[in-house]
Parts: structure tokens; C-alpha cells; sequence
């Protein structure tokens, strides 16, 4: 493999994290007034089962970006410029979401804390609806012109293919975040997350199915179709566990859920990393892209040796609060 | 207005509202590790209950620093994708670095330290909040180090196929000369904005102090006051003697960026610090401006430029000729009057907050506090100043590089996404702006409840006869 090419591994990799992680807490997020219903000791206790995490799962996010921008400038400016409201959307939703978690507890008013659940709770579904939109939308192709300019409006990018992509990402999140609170609570939140978990199964499954089915119809081959098999497969497992309350196994199944989804999405986009819909001559490629084999060593050097230390010490912080969430921890 | 100026615009309000909050992060992060240091090597409460206290205001400052700083990395594709296209080789380079060494340690650290106080040993439990003010200062490096590749390209070629700058000495961009001397200036001006904040709180507090609910209360006023104070004179002594030698860089490497911040039009030897000028300026002829009124101190900007009385200092006219030589026919100097009154001001602020530090150090000096309530106001209005010194210097390091995005390289107007739409720039400044708006209340007025409810609020004084509580969940949301 060259370094273009392992760069491109490297980066579906960090995308891989961001949504393995954050899909969980976006799932959360959404799941806020559903599980914390009727009193705030119980929305508390969702939002604490994320509290020490979500900003380091963000993180994922960030360094994912930053690496297209080193990795592959052409990809990172395409994408962000091509995806210019989405973007805004999402960016928008992650502040509101973020400002939110650090705010609601510190005035004790509920309508304060009402107005930064709703905060919450579209900052939440917002970026798991619009993750799936972008990336589907990836894979269809873009207007792309032989300048490398991408043309496409906001309503090409509204297209019935990337809708389904963007349900199965917000679903997907879902049915991840009701798994984890599942296993992170106690008491009535712990039930309420089962229940919520078998309500979002069927939708998850069935909008995911749909999407991989749709998607391997128009870029068939086995590879990809392997591991969407294993995705929907995933997906199942997961929905059975939680209800035979085997939490912890069922969160690893929701997680291969997601980690093969997005390998789908990657495998499936390779060689091209913005392909275009107007010839496939005008697409942009993993070579066409990536930075000199210079800035590409360097970074897969620094990689290599970090990116270790970085999954020890955040593995170690969910180590430290591995015990389930409950009323009497918040109050 | 075209799609150009508008993000333009947009860069200049999401960067500068983005450091209103980064040096109180960078700063206060080591502030509030030093005071949990402090408690764990004393084993006094107060000084847990200043951790605690301060500790809330940083997080609640900290919050508004990640969301605001998740625009910045974005923005350079949308927005300026033909820079990123250009540069990402190199300026990418340090950019995910940072996400890679330094947000991931302040993010993951940070969430340990709040939600950590009653899970971990004390030991460990104090490592982490210093794990997080490592990430914090360290991230500043990567930052400056793009930014002052930006000003002094180095360790670099263009490729003469695709046009695209590519990376060739990573060692030279981190060892930007223009990279450490600014880490150095940024990094001390964030301790005196830090500094002046522990400062501005303590004063008001000690305003107030008749209505402290508990006797306690003044005492660890008087102690972060002090800590504030010698926090401010330190770093404040390191912003001046690093700010004189980002002069001579500015010089050496950017001389039309201080002609314009001196309003220097000829080139002259022997040159003063102008403390007053009024001039005319028209703007693509060569060699037509020219100051009315110009009130001068004799030979000081030469000695700070050159390290020598008589030292040359090159004017605008001069270097608009030579550049126009150099990189072909246009306007190479950037906004006159902007860059002139934004260096006096970052210059005037700056020294006013650290004034008031030294003052300060002075007038506390054995335990002492002035009782004149005016000198509280004073102490308290130099936080804002010192914030508006930084703010200034940004303007002028920035405005200071137009016309270019990379000097001598890429042209501002040159780096803009070509293929997005004046509505989507429009849009996006709007929603941006309404947004920042909206936070910059919610964050001022939870700052000031937080500041008026006072430490006993985070963690309660306890009645007589009872332990202090030091475990308590103070932190979670």
C-alpha cells in the first residue's frame, strides 16, 4: 500500500472513531427527553452517563478533519466548500450542543434547563442525520467540474438516496445511544433505554438495510457487500442482547454496526474521494489529492506513535467512570 | 460586497470572538492547576474552594473556547478552499497535530478532572487538570506555528505542475522564528489576561467584601488577588520584552506591517515612534502618501526595529515601489489607519492592565489593601482592557499581512472558494453573528452569577464542628 493510500485507511479510520463514539452520545442526546421524561434527577442522569466523554469523542472528529486537510487539502477544501450549508448545519448544531451540556445544570431554572434540552436534542439529531446526508451524497458523486469546483446545490443534495442515508445514521445513532444508556444507567432510565432500544431496532434496521442494499445496487462488489451483510448482521445482534439484557455485549454490537457501516462508505468511495457526476475523468482521487510522500511520512511517523497513546489514555478515562450512572451520583 | 469581503468578514469576527475566549482558557487552565496545587500541597480549604470556585468559571469560559474553535478549523474549506487547496501540505500539517497531541489531551483530561473528583486518588486527580493545561498551551504552538508560516513562509517549494505549495523541512516550520517568538508573546499575554481576570473576580469580591456570606471569604480573596497580581507583573514582563522582539521580526520579516503601524512613508534611518498621526493615503498610486500631523519620539522605533538609534526603517512608499517591481503591478499595502491606531492600542491597553498588576503588587504589598473603592474599579477594568490589547494584536498581525494569505505567495483575494455563493457566505455571517450574539450574554451573565453567588456556592462552608467536604460533585452537569 502506498501512503496516499494508507492515508486514506488512517482517515476512514478516525471518521470510524468520530461516529463509533459520537454516535453514541448523539444517540443520547436525542433520546434526552424520551428516557428523562417527567423528572430532571433522570435527565440528569442521561446526560451524566456521557458527561465525562462526549468532548474527547468530539475530538475524533476534529482530528479527522484536520487530517483530510494535511493529508488531502484538494478532499478537505472540496468537501467543506462543496457541503457548504450541511456544514454550517452541523456546525451550528455542535455548538448549540456543546454550549448546552455545560450550561443547563448552571441555573437551577427549568425553563433555563427546558430550552437547553432542546438544544440538546436537535444539536444531537442534526449532525447524526446530516453525517449520513453528506456521506451518501459522497458516494452518489457531486457536480464536479474538470476546475475542481464543486456546483451542486443544496436541493441536488436533497435527493431521495442520501434522505435514506441520513435516516440510517440518525437511526443507527439512536438505537447506539439507547444500547449505551442501557449499560451506563440504573432504575427507570436503565428500562426506559431497554424499551427505547427495541423500538429503534426495527427502524435502524430496516432504514440501514435499505441504504446498503441501495447502495451496493448502484457500486456492486464483494468486499463491500461482505461487510454490509456484517453491518445489518451487527445491527441484529445487538437488538437481541439488549433485550436479553447483555448490555455490554450489545453495545459492541451496535459499535461493529457502525465501525462496518462506515467501512462500507469508504470501501466503497475508494479510489475517488469526491467523485463527480458529471464524468468520471473530473473525479478526485486519493493521488490526485494527497499531499507530497514528505508531509505524508511525517504525518504517518507522528500518527503511528500518538494515535496509540491517545486510544490508551481515553480507554483508561472510560475505565475511571465505568460504573452505571444513577439518581443518587447527580443529586 | 462580494463573496470575498464577506468572508473576510467572517474570518475576522469568528477569530476574534474565538480569542476572546483562548487566552482565558490557556491562561486560567495553569491558574486553577497552580491552585489545586497548592491545596494538595497545604491541605487548606480555602485553597480547594478557590480551585472549585475558579475552576467553575474556567469551565463555563472553557465551553464557549472548544464550540467557537470547531468554526475555525472548518472554515478554511468553506470559505478559503483555494488556500487550503494551496497550503494544506504545509498548514494542514500542524493543524491536525494539534487535534492529535493537544485536543485530545485537553478534551479527554478535562472530562476527567470534572466528572473525577470523588473517582480518582488526589494524585492522579491533580495530574489530570495539569494534563488538560498542557493540551491547552500546547495547542496554542501548533496554531501559531500555521499562522507564522503564514507571515514568514519557510521550509517549503511549490510544485510547478499543480501550483501547490508542499511540505520540504517540517523542522523550519516549527522552528519558525516567527513561530517561537509569537508563542512566546501570545502564550505571556494570555497569562496576563488570565492574570487580570483572577484579579478583576478577587477585587470585586473585596468591593463587596461586607456582604461575604462567611468570615472566611475575604482571606482567600486577598490570597488569588495577590496570586492574580504576581501572575499579571510576571507574565507582563515576558509580553513586553517579547513584544520588542517581534518588532525586529516584523522588520526583518514584514516591514510593510510596521511602515503601516508606524505611518512611515519614506524610508529614513534615525526614524521616531510616532505617538500621533494624521495622513493621506490613495489607495494602488505608488508614492502618494504622506502624514499631515505626525508627533514623534526621535529614534525610538529605530532602536526598537533595529536594535540601533540609527537603524533604517523602510517606508510604505518605498516598499509599494519594490513590490511592485517584485511581484508585478498592484496595491501591496494593507488598511493604514487600522494598523496604525491597533498597534498604538494593543500597546496602550497592554501596558495599562500590566500597570495596574504592578500597581497592584505594590499597593498589597504585606497583606495591605487599598481602601479607596476606586482602585477596585481600576483593577477591574483592566481585564477588559488587556482582553482588547490582545484583540488589537491580532488585528494587527492580520490585517498587518494583506494583501496577502501567504506572504509573497498567495494573495488574499486569490484564496477564496470559488465555488460558493454570496448567499451561502451571507448566510452563514448572519447565522454566525445572531449566534456569537446571543452566547456572548448567556456566557457574560452566567460568569457574573457565578462571580456574585462566590465560592460558598460550589462547595458550601460547612456548619461548626462538621469536616470539610472536598469530594463533593461540584462539577457535573
Amino acid at each position: 500500500m502506498d501512503l496516499p493510500t494508507v492515508w486514506f485507511v488512517a482517515i476512514a479510520v478516525l471518521w470510524t472513531g468520530y461516529f463509533v463514539l459520537e454516535g453514541f452520545d448523539f444517540g443520547v442526546g436525542m433520546l434526552l427527553p424520551v428516557l428523562g421524561r417527567g423528572s430532571d434527577a433522570d435527565r440528569r442522569v442521561v446526560i451524566n452517563a456521557i458527561g465525562p466523554v462526549w468532548d474527547g469523542n468530539e475530538v475524533w472528529l476534529i482530528t479527522a478533519v484536520g487530517a483530510m486537510f494535511a493529508a488531502f487539502p484538494a478532499w478537505y477544501a472540496g468537501l467543506l466548500s462543496g457541503f457548504y450549508l450541511p456544514v454550517l448545519l452541523v456546525i451550528v448544531a455542535l455548538i448549540g450542543r456543546g454550549v448546552a451540556f455545560e450550561y443547563r445544570g448552571k441555573v437551577d431554572d427549568p425553563r433555563w434547563r427546558a430550552r437547553w434540552d432542546a438544544v440538546i436534542v436537535a444539536g444531537s439529531a442534526v449532525p447524526a442525520f446530516t453525517w449520513g446526508l453528506v456521506f451518501a451524497n459522497l458516494l452518489r458523486g457531486v457536480e464536479l467540474g474538470p476546475d475542481g469546483v464543486v456546483r451542486s446545490g443544496l436541493l441536488d443534495l436533497l435527493n431521495p438516496y442520501a434522505l435514506v442515508g441520513g435516516l440510517a445514521t440518525l437511526t443507527l445513532f439512536v438505537l447506539h445511544g439507547a444500547v449505551f444508556l442501557a449499560l451506563k444507567t440504573d432504575g427507570p432510565v436503565r428500562h426506559r433505554a431497554r424499551a427505547a432500544a427495541g423500538a429503534a431496532a426495527p427502524a435502524a434496521g430496516a432504514t440501514l438495510f435499505a441504504f446498503l442494499m441501495w447502495t451496493q445496487a448502484d457500486h456492486a462488489s464483494p468486499a463491500t457487500s461482505v461487510v454490509a451483510a456484517c453491518a445489518v448482521g451487527a445491527l441484529v445482534a445487538g437488538a437481541l442482547l439488549v433485550a436479553r439484557r447483555r448490555e455490554g455485549w450489545a453495545f459492541l454490537a451496535t459499535a461493529v454496526a457502525i465501525a462496518a457501516t462506515t467501512a462500507v462508505l469508504f470501501g466503497t468511495l475508494f479510489p475517488a474521494v469526491l467523485p463527480s457526476l458529471l464524468d468520471p475523468a473530473y473525479d478526485l482521487t486519493v493521488h490526485g489529492a494527497a499531499s507530497a510522500p514528505y508531509t505524508l511520512g511525517i504525518l504517518s511517523w507522528i500518527g503511528a506513535f500518538f494515535l496509540p497513546v491517545v486510544v490508551l489514555y481515553q480507554s483508561w478515562s472510560y475505565w475511571v467512570f465505568r460504573r452505571r450512572v444513577t439518581r443518587a451520583h447527580v443529586s | 460586497m462580494d463573496a470575498l469581503d464577506l468572508a473576510r468578514w467572517q474570518f475576522g469576527i469568528t477569530t476574534i470572538y474565538h480569542f476572546l475566549f483562548v487566552p482565558l482558557t490557556i491562561g486560567l487552565s495553569v491558574v486553577v492547576a497552580a491552585l489545586q496545587t497548592a491545596w494538595h500541597r497545604t491541605g487548606r480549604p480555602e485553597y480547594l474552594r478557590a480551585t472549585k470556585f475558579f475552576g467553575k468559571l474556567f469551565l463555563i469560559n472553557f465551553a464557549m473556547g472548544v464550540v467557537t474553535g470547531i468554526v475555525q478549523e472548518f472554515q478554511f474549506g468553506m470559505n478559503w478552499s483555494a488556500y487550503s487547496t494551496f497550503v494544506g501540505d504545509v498548514f494542514g500539517a500542524p493543524l491536525a497535530l494539534e487535534a492529535l497531541l493537544a485536543f485530545f489531551l485537553e478534551s479527554t483530561f478535562i472530562g476527567l478532572w470534572i466528572f473525577g473528583w470523588d473517582r480518582l486518588p488526589r494524585r492522579v486527580h491533580l495530574a489530570t487538570i495539569w494534563a488538560a493545561a498542557i493540551g491547552s498551551n500546547l495547542s496554542a504552538f501548533f496554531i501559531l506555528a500555521a499562522n507564522a508560516w503564514m507571515r514568514h513562509p519557510v521550509g517549503f517549494a511549490v510544485d510547478p505542475v499543480n501550483g501547490r505549495a508542499y511540505l520540504t523541512d517540517i523542522w523550519a516550520v516549527v522552528t519558525n522564528p516567527q513561530a517561537l517568538s509569537t508563542y512566546v508573546h501570545v502564550v505571556s499575554a494570555s497569562f496576563v489576561v488570565a492574570g487580570l481576570f483572577v484579579v478583576a473576580v478577587s477585587a470585586y469580591k473585596l468591593l463587596h467584601r461586607d456582604r461575604a456570606p462567611h468570615p472566611d471569604e475575604p482571606g482567600l480573596f486577598r490570597r488569588t488577588l495577590r496570586a492574580g497580581l504576581v501572575t499579571t507583573a510576571v507574565a507582563g514582563a515576558v509580553v513586553a520584552l517579547s513584544g520588542d522582539h517581534q518588532a525586529k521580526l516584523m522588520a526583518e520579516y514584514e516591514p510593510m506591517k510596521l511602515a503601516s503601524a508606524e505611518a512611515i512613508w519614506e524610508t529614513e534611518g534615525a526614524a521616531g515612534f510616532s505617538l500621533f498621526a494624521i495622513g493621506d493615503h490613495e489607495i494602488g498610486e505608488v508614492g502618494v502618501g504622506r502624514n499631515f500631523v505626525d508627533l514623534e519620539v526621535p529614534y525610538v522605533l529605530s532602536f526598537l526595529a533595529t536594535g540601533s538609534p540609527a537603524g533604517e526603517v523602510e517606508g510604505i512608499n518605498d516598499l509599494q515601489r519594490r513590490f511592485s517591481e517584485q511581484f508585478g503591478p498592484g496595491d501591496y499595502t494593507p488598511n493604514i489607519p487600522v494598523l496604525y491606531w491597533s498597534f498604538r492600542l494593543m500597546i496602550g491597553l497592554g501596558l495599562a492592565g500590566v500597570g495596574v498588576g504592578v500597581l497592584g503588587l505594590w499597593l498589597t504589598r504585606r497583606g495591605a489593601l487599598p481602601r479607596q473603592r476606586w482602585m477596585y474599579r481600576v483593577a477591574i477594568a483592566a481585564l477588559p482592557a488587556a482582553l482588547a490589547a490582545n484583540i488589537f494584536g491580532w488585528v494587527l498581525t492580520e490585517m498587518g499581512r494583506q494583501p496577502w494569505t501567504v506572504v509573497g505567495q498567495l494573495l488574499t483575494a486569490a484564496s477564496v472558494s470559488p465555488g460558493v455563493s454570496l448567499f451561502e457566505v451571507a448566510f452563514s455571517l448572519t447565522v454566525f453573528t445572531l449566534l456569537y450574539g446571543v452566547l456572548a450574554v448567556v456566557e457574560a451573565r452566567l460568569l457574573l452569577r457565578y462571580v456574585k453567588a462566590g465560592p460558598g456556592h460550589v462547595m458550601p462552608y460547612p456548619r461548626a464542628g462538621e469536616p470539610e467536604p472536598d469530594r463533593i460533585p461540584a462539577f457535573v452537569y
